[in-house]
């Protein structure tokens, strides 16, 4: 039984990655999980310099899932660099950093940073945070602007790029049609749905940031569908995230044309759901007679 | 630090403590570990409320095999847990953060200050203050639906304040210790947040070391998500920025610590 995949020369155990920003750089969850079991770590993003996120409250739980506006709070790439690389390093799974910032110059001083760091494999361009102000969604929801980083950051990177997509754009396709023309290694989707809750007792907003990104179960549907469409646009490999709860969701995401996959906001409901869907899909393919995972990607009909 | 697990509980007993405040002990082998001040997510079986609910351990038992949690009813998820009965399961996450300090209580002239929901962490930490210091509570009620109040006087002498002025001091935990002229070193506490801006203010005049139990939204409960973070004077060193997480650095904090 195969459960490797390759994306951009990667070679990955298994296509069980964490969703950024739900896993921290695994030390927290390094409790729970057998990190090794996993086939990458998919680190919470990092800016060039330490970004304070946005006031509280920043989660607030909706039917199905859960809205964030974390605002991307993060100790900047040097700390990362020091404390949560090497703490990965005696780890054996693959690590994608996931990278954000205000400006395009933000982006490429942490790519430049990174490209040189043996403990990473692949970067991953966070251009669909719907919590920060400045850059990030800013890059994600026009395509012009999203080519235009892309081609940046593909021209200073030594790793492969992944770059991040938000839903919360009229064509998911003509999006990933952008990415993979500025040369994108490989794109992954979707990022959270820009959501809000109203307090009406108080009334007043749930979170600080008035809105927020929507994950969990509640968006599956709208993942799996943006996954489907932006698989039949681009010849790159796509990582399918959305809320994923269960290694079925899983198989669903790579039918409907995923190489990999990422578990988000069921991690906090359940700390062990890595490791759990990486099982459930070995399961799933001695059960359904699968031997090797690559052949069942995209064949939905 | 102590292994965090999710593992299913069994209901031991539940029962009403005070209007919409319940009473549950459950046995669970998180209590081995858990220390006064820390707390347990507590996961409904609802599918569609997917984050664990942080609720305050009030009391692990002599074994250590069982704790009791007091809570209220405030939503969907404590609703559901309102319902359990004895041989039911619950699913829970703990222990989870850091409790009371207890070391910088030793021998010291200490009160427990507690407010609504906030009182019932206060409980276990009285217990094991008990003969180590010189230990006083001061609880907070809205009205004379207080609860807990026999079992702090099996440990401590006890004083109430009450908004409605129904039983004990009417106003807030700082007008009891006022009228009732008490002395201390030392604060622990938690309760809603004016009241604990309140004690920092109170300590801060008078010389005296606080150490507050935080409360704020959480998702995963274990120090990954940061959505629960406090602001803090200085840069924290695990966030390098001024922040940290109440569910993991926390939820106690020096109140010097902190900007609020």
């Amino acid at each position: 039984m195969n459960t490797k995949v390759k994306i951009a020369g990667v070679e990955f155990k298994n296509p069980v990655m964490t969703a950024s920003g739900t896993f921290g750089s695994g030390m927290e969850y390094a409790d729970f999980v057998d990190l090794n079991k996993l086939g990458a770590v998919v680190t919470k993003g990092v800016a060039n310099v330490p970004w304070e996120g946005n006031p509280t409250p920043r989660v607030a739980e909706v039917y199905g899932g859960m809205l964030n506006a974390i605002g991307l709070q993060n100790p900047g790439i040097d700390v990362f660099v020091k404390r949560d690389l090497e703490f990965l390093k005696s780890y054996d799974t693959k690590v994608i950093v996931n990278v954000c910032g205000k400006t395009v110059e933000d982006y490429l001083e942490v790519v430049e940073k990174l490209s040189d760091e043996a403990r990473v494999d692949m970067l991953e361009i966070n251009v669909s945070c719907p919590n920060v102000k400045e850059g990030a969604i800013a890059f994600g929801q026009n395509k012009d602007a999203l080519f235009d980083i892309t081609s940046r950051i593909k021209k200073v990177s030594k790793k492969p790029i992944i770059m991040k997509l938000s839903p919360n754009v009229t064509s998911i396709a003509e999006m990933a049609k952008a990415a993979e023309a500025a040369g994108a290694d490989a794109i992954s989707l979707i990022n959270t749905i820009t959501g809000m809750k109203i307090d009406i007792y108080k009334r007043k907003f749930a979170l600080a940031n008035k809105t927020g990104g929507l994950s969990g179960p509640a968006i599956k549907p709208v993942a799996v569908r943006m996954v489907y469409e932006a698989s039949r646009a681009v010849n790159i490999p796509i990582i399918g995230m959305g809320g994923i709860a269960n290694a079925e969701d899983a198989i669903e995401f790579i039918m409907a044309g995923a190489t990999a996959v990422a578990v988000g906001a069921m991690n906090f409901h359940d700390p062990y759901l890595t490791e759990k869907t990486v099982d459930g899909i070995e399961k799933y393919m001695r059960d359904c007679h699968v031997d090797d995972i690559n052949s069942i990607r995209g064949i939905v009909e | 630090m102590t292994k965090k697990i999710k593992k299913e509980a069994k209901v031991i007993s539940q029962k009403l403590l005070a209007e919409g405040i319940y009473d549950l002990w459950l046995e669970t082998e998180i209590a081995e570990n858990t220390h006064p001040g820390q707390f347990v997510g507590v996961y409904t079986v609802n599918k569609a409320a997917l984050l664990p609910r942080p609720i305050s351990v009030c009391e692990v038992n002599e074994d250590r095999t069982a704790i009791r949690l007091v809570y209220r009813v405030v939503g969907t998820g404590t609703a559901e847990f309102s319902l359990y009965q004895p041989g039911d399961y619950m699913m829970i996450l703990g222990p989870l953060g850091n409790g009371f300090p207890l070391d910088k209580a030793a021998g010291k002239r200490v009160i427990l200050m507690g407010g609504g929901i906030g009182v019932p962490p206060l409980l276990e930490t009285a217990k094991k203050l008990n003969g180590a210091a010189d230990v006083k509570a001061v609880m907070g009620y809205r009205n004379s639906e207080v609860f807990l109040s026999d079992d702090f006087k099996k440990y401590v002498d006890l004083y109430i304040a009450s908004d409605d002025g129904s039983v004990g001091t009417k106003g807030n935990v700082i007008d009891a210790i006022k009228e009732n002229k008490i002395d201390c070193d030392v604060i622990f506490a938690c309760g809603p947040m004016p009241m604990l801006k309140g004690i920092k203010a109170y300590a801060k005049e008078n010389g005296i070391k606080a150490y507050l139990s935080l409360e704020e939204k959480m998702a995963c409960g274990v120090g990954a998500c940061l959505g629960c973070i406090c602001k803090t004077k200085e840069t924290d060193n695990h966030s390098h920025v001024k922040n940290a997480r109440i569910c993991t650095d926390g939820p106690v904090f020096d109140a010097d610590d902190l900007d609020m």
